[in-house]
């Protein structure tokens, strides 16, 4: 990696400061995109702002929402009780992410922040209608995900929570690896809650995660695996590489909407 | 001390520096006044160098020098070698174009090294390559050996018109052409074996250096130092041997990837003698997979022709055989006589006659990996049985029972060149099915199918030729080196055992076994007996470990070194003991006279030689310290049969190994628990190659799985648990009765593999499916072909 400078800010304004007054600055979480970035030197940072100090890490469950903060594990989010409670899918979800190592550094904050086409968490975010909570404002999982690698957020804005609204009848996510880095080649994510009935899709996507609405609607008249059986996906907008190709994607799409209702029940 | 001698589980000594993160790697040493080098690599498949601007770089903070291809040929240093020389079929030698260590006019493989940058950090040698300019012309390229052969296509080496290397035959073309035409029938199969990436865990590294009085050292990760240092001292940089002294200390894997001789091991030790500091080079991942040898990447026809009953009558075997951009070290042996050899397998079939025609292609040299040969040779033949059973609706196990070489066979001189010496193949076939159910397979894929999946099972009943090699018959099939080996055993004044192997240990536990057969033999135990190995310095001139030899060759040296031990034990103790020689026996660590009770323990003897107060100094050296080389008299005949059971979701694709049974004859185990451990690495390495590797080219030869995050390697969870068994007949020509274990798991595994999916799949009229099998591979045939109604 190049060098840079190394921050640990306490507070969210210093970070936001840091990084605010630096165009080249960048925020660090649990570093498990970035790391290998910087190693490739593929990034060239002036300073690396690390968000570990910020006290932003923790679950709490209250009447109608789940929130989880931005520095909170992967392997956190897998082990509470809470969230296995009030979104059991989404603790599945987040057991089933890279390896135990990567559970072990990964944050939700940063995998949003990244948006990564083929990261778990954008699936259950858009599904689950989450609301994505920053330094500054308060951003709807639909107008978040603007395609692939780009969010809503503006330069200098941190992620601070993330809040899932309650009560979640139905959570599950199915999740089809691709063979060699384990990301979703296609993940689909079903949930039935205050947001109504949501299918979101990641992996496949050529702009990121997205809405399979026709299987929505199907499911909210019949939640049922044969309801979305008969369902396809257009081949037209999504990916294509050694691993699969958007004929087999748009295929693994029905397939994982169908094993992940069949989780949900 | 219980048991420890042959065919014990003892624990494996070496693994508690392992386990405990105290291993000593080639990245663990560091030199003082060290500096490190950087290699800017081509990233074109093929293009000519126009210009290199290092001035920028030269002058950056830190940097001690920078190199290029013309500060060698300055230098009059021609290239790597080739240790092998195959001659086509008109008698003229291969095309061998010359490997220079930094690229010289032309760049031909993504990775081939143009410019090394030497600095006092890595940091800053990898800052000032950034500022390396280079002006390439791109030259149309290719990846694979069909493209390569095209009329047209665009020449890797002016040297080699055409792009091929050679084009050899083995065998009796015309008794094979009368076979067939008399032939009831001929079954024929077009397959691929796919391109492999060694990806030992640990990525090579090499540290140079040299003193003021021009002694050199170098440090590298390397599966035979011996080897290296005579083909980069007397081929490279003319050192002289007793000026350079090469160190491969604990080594983290190598697969066959570590046996050849590399630019960077060349570079960084004529950079140290420039310098006179030492230089150190550590391989980042990406650059593995770019400079690392590879493996496989065969394309071929085979077609078998049959009498009535489907006995084989005639093989022929047509097969082009990717080289890569340069000649690796052994890259021109192995699709030759590491793999035509071998299409006879276990079967009787009277003529065979095969053609290879090597291809230069812009890509990573290809040379031996884990098996080398042997199991593109026996995925060709276990393939084309299969398709043989699936063509003439003979059963699949009787075809082959039909064809066996029977067990009262041996010795059996095959139609090409090889002669096995033991085996017994309705053995390991009938253990096999046992332990795999076989019986019980209906059941189960019936009890699959009512959860939706497609389950199948195959088997291969499979034979490899290791521990290499009789070097006069090596010689004449174009070695340019011995392949006997060397053991120096020691014993030092109080008794225990110093063992001096040329062999060298990166996984395989030879600290372990060579101690077990010191035990066995001379009753000291494992914990008195040190195993030394990879430093020129310490150990006799030895070849090394590969192609499974290290117990049937170094395994033998030791035998017979410590043959001489006994032998001068016996003298020593006819003295103290007053008797004669021949009335000395040698049993359980006792010297004793026969039919008396008076004898002399081994400590007592190996004392004796060092204080020689009462010994027959008039008739005998003092001193317990013999050396033996041992030349092998043939290769050695492992073989045996590997059964898999796959399920396949029709919904997905996806290839699961549900069991795997392993049963093989290797000759005599020395530790059962580390023929398991080898067994189980070679299948995982074989289920890798069935259904999940590929080093993958685009059609110009632009790498598009250069890392993990492309490059599927098997984990935990793609490998069922395994079974082995081991049903042996011993190896009749070395003096402990063994064959090899190394690489068997990796050879007989991935037909198995592949023959069980076929076999999933025979409702969809699948004959054959090249590999890797990949789940979308496997969803377009579902796709495709709707099943036929099943007869079931």
């Amino acid at each position: 990696m190049y060098d840079f400078t190394y921050h640990r800010p306490t507070s969210v304004a210093d970070a936001v400061a840091l990084l605010g007054s630096d165009a080249d600055a960048k925020a660090l979480a649990g570093g498990q995109t970035f790391i290998p970035v910087l190693k490739q030197r593929l990034n060239k940072p002036s300073k690396v702002v690390d968000l570990a100090g910020l006290g932003l890490a923790g679950i709490s469950l209250s009447g109608n929402a789940l929130v989880i903060g931005a520095t909170t594990r992967h392997a956190a989010v897998a082990a509470s009780a809470d969230v296995r409670r009030a979104i059991p899918g989404l603790a599945a979800l987040a057991g089933g992410i890279g390896d135990n190592q990567v559970r072990h550094r990964g944050t939700i904050g940063g995998s949003l922040a990244n948006n990564d086409p083929a990261a778990c968490y954008p699936a259950a975010v858009l599904a689950l209608g989450a609301t994505i909570v920053t330094n500054k404002r308060s951003i709807a999982a639909d107008d978040y995900f603007q395609g692939m690698f780009t969010t809503a957020l503006e330069p200098g804005e941190i992620i601070t929570s993330v809040s899932f609204p309650l009560p979640v009848e139905k959570s599950a996510y199915a999740k089809f690896n691709q063979p060699a880095s384990r990301f979703a080649l296609v993940g689909v994510f079903v949930a039935k809650g205050p947001a109504g009935v949501r299918v979101a899709v990641t992996g496949a996507g050529q702009n990121g995660v997205f809405r399979q609405k026709a299987m929505e609607a199907a499911l909210a008249a019949s939640w049922s695996p044969d309801a979305v059986a008969g369902i396809k996906t257009s081949a037209a907008d999504l990916n294509s590489d050694i691993h699969g190709s958007a004929e087999y994607r748009a295929h693994l799409i029905t397939v994982m909407a169908k094993r992940a209702i069949a989780a949900a029940g | 001390m219980g048991f420890e001698g042959i065919g014990a589980a003892v624990k494996r000594k070496e693994d508690g520096r392992f386990l405990a993160g105290r291993g000593n790697y080639v990245d663990d040493i560091n030199r003082p006044g060290q500096v490190y080098a950087y290699f800017k690599r081509s990233d074109r498949p093929h293009a000519r160098i126009l210009r290199v601007d290092t001035a920028a770089a030269a002058s950056a903070p830190g940097v001690v020098a920078v190199y290029t291809g013309a500060d060698f040929a300055a230098d009059g240093i021609g290239g790597l070698p080739c240790g092998w020389q195959i001659h086509s079929k008109d008698g003229s030698p291969m095309a061998e174009p010359p490997h220079p260590v930094l690229a010289q006019g032309k760049v031909r493989h993504v990775g081939d090294p143009v410019v090394a940058v030497l600095a006092e950090t890595r940091q800053q040698a990898k800052d000032a390559a950034e500022l390396i300019e280079i002006d390439y012309e791109d030259l149309p390229g290719t990846a694979s050996v069909l493209d390569a052969l095209k009329p047209g296509a665009a020449v890797v080496h002016d040297e080699a018109p055409g792009n091929v290397c050679y084009d050899w035959q083995i065998g009796d073309k015309a008794a094979v052409d009368a076979a067939f035409a008399g032939a009831a029938r001929v079954v024929k199969l077009d397959l691929t074996n796919n391109r492999l990436v060694p990806n030992a865990m640990e990525p090579r590294a090499a540290i140079g250096e040299c003193d003021i009085a021009g002694n050199y050292t170098l440090y590298t990760t390397s599966q035979n130092p011996h080897v290296i240092r005579l083909l980069m001292g007397a081929f490279v940089l003319h050192i002289p041997e007793h000026q350079l002294r090469v160190v491969a200390p604990d080594v983290g894997g190598g697969f066959g990837s570590k046996i050849y001789h590399y630019a960077e091991e060349a570079l960084v030790t004529w950079a140290a003698g420039k310098l006179k500091r030492p230089v150190k080079w550590t391989a980042e991942r990406s650059e593995s997979f770019m400079s690392d040898a590879h493996g496989r990447d065969h394309v071929s026809t085979a077609e078998m022709a049959l009498d009535a009953e489907g006995h084989f009558l005639a093989l022929k075997v047509s097969t082009l055989a990717n080289m890569g951009a340069y000649l690796s070290t052994f890259a021109p042996a192995v699709p030759t006589y590491l793999y035509a050899t071998l299409l006879a397998g276990v079967y009787k079939t009277p003529v065979i006659y095969a053609e290879v025609k090597a291809v230069f292609t812009n890509t990573v040299p290809v040379d031996a990996y884990r098996g080398a040969g042997r199991p593109e040779a026996t995925f060709l033949l276990e393939r084309l049985v299969d398709a043989i059973a699936h063509d003439t609706g003979i059963d699949r196990i009787e075809l082959r029972r039909r064809n066996f070489i029977p067990a009262n066979a041996f010795p059996y001189q095959t139609p090409v060149a090889l002669q096995y010496d033991s085996g017994d193949y309705e053995t390991t076939l009938a253990a096999a099915l046992k332990a795999a159910d076989h019986t019980g397979f209906p059941a189960r894929r019936q009890a699959a199918a009512a959860q939706g999946k497609l389950r199948g099972i195959g088997i291969s009943t499979y034979l490899e030729a290791c521990g290499i090699a009789p070097s006069a018959v090596a010689g004449a099939l174009g070695a340019r080196a011995g392949l006997y080996e060397v053991a120096n055993v020691r014993v030092n004044p109080t008794g225990s055992v110093t063992v001096f192997t040329g062999t060298h240990s990166h996984g395989q536990g030879h600290e372990t076994t060579f101690a077990q057969v010191v035990a066995e033999q001379l009753g000291v135990p494992v914990s008195q007996v040190d195993v030394v190995h990879g430093d020129t310095a310490r150990i006799p001139f030895g070849m090394g470990t590969y192609g499974s030899r290290s117990i049937a060759v170094g395994g033998s040296a030791l035998v017979k070194a410590m043959d001489k031990i006994i032998a001068k034990g016996k003298r020593i103790a006819a003295h103290l003991l007053e008797a004669s020689v021949d009335d000395i026996e040698f049993k359980d660590g006792k010297f004793s006279v026969a039919g008396t009770d008076k004898s002399k323990t081994f400590g007592e003897i190996a004392l004796t030689a060092y204080v020689p107060h009462n010994y027959p100094i008039e008739e005998l050296e003092p001193g317990l310290d013999e050396t033996a080389f041992y030349d092998p008299k043939n290769f050695t005949f492992p073989g045996g049969c590997h059964v898999a059971e796959v399920e396949i979701d029709r919904e997905t694709g996806v290839v699961r190994v549900v069991n795997f049974t392993a049963v093989d004859d290797i000759g005599r185990v020395i530790n059962p628990m580390i023929v398991e451990g080898q067994v189980h690495g070679g299948v995982a390495q074989g289920i890798g190659q069935a259904l999940l590797e590929q080093a993958g080219y685009d059609d110009g030869g632009q790498i598009v799985s250069g890392s993990f995050m492309d490059y599927t390697m098997p984990r935990a969870d793609n490998v069922p648990n395994i079974h082995v068994g081991t049903e042996s007949t011993l190896c009749t020509h070395n003096p402990l009765g063994v064959k090899g274990v190394g690489e068997v798991g990796a050879i007989g595994s991935p037909p198995a593999v592949i023959n069980a999916i076929v076999n999933a799949l025979e409702a969809y009229g699948v004959r054959h499916l090249d590999m890797p099998a990949t789940s979308q591979k496997i969803w377009s045939i579902l796709q495709a072909g709707a099943p036929r109604m099943a007869a079931e």
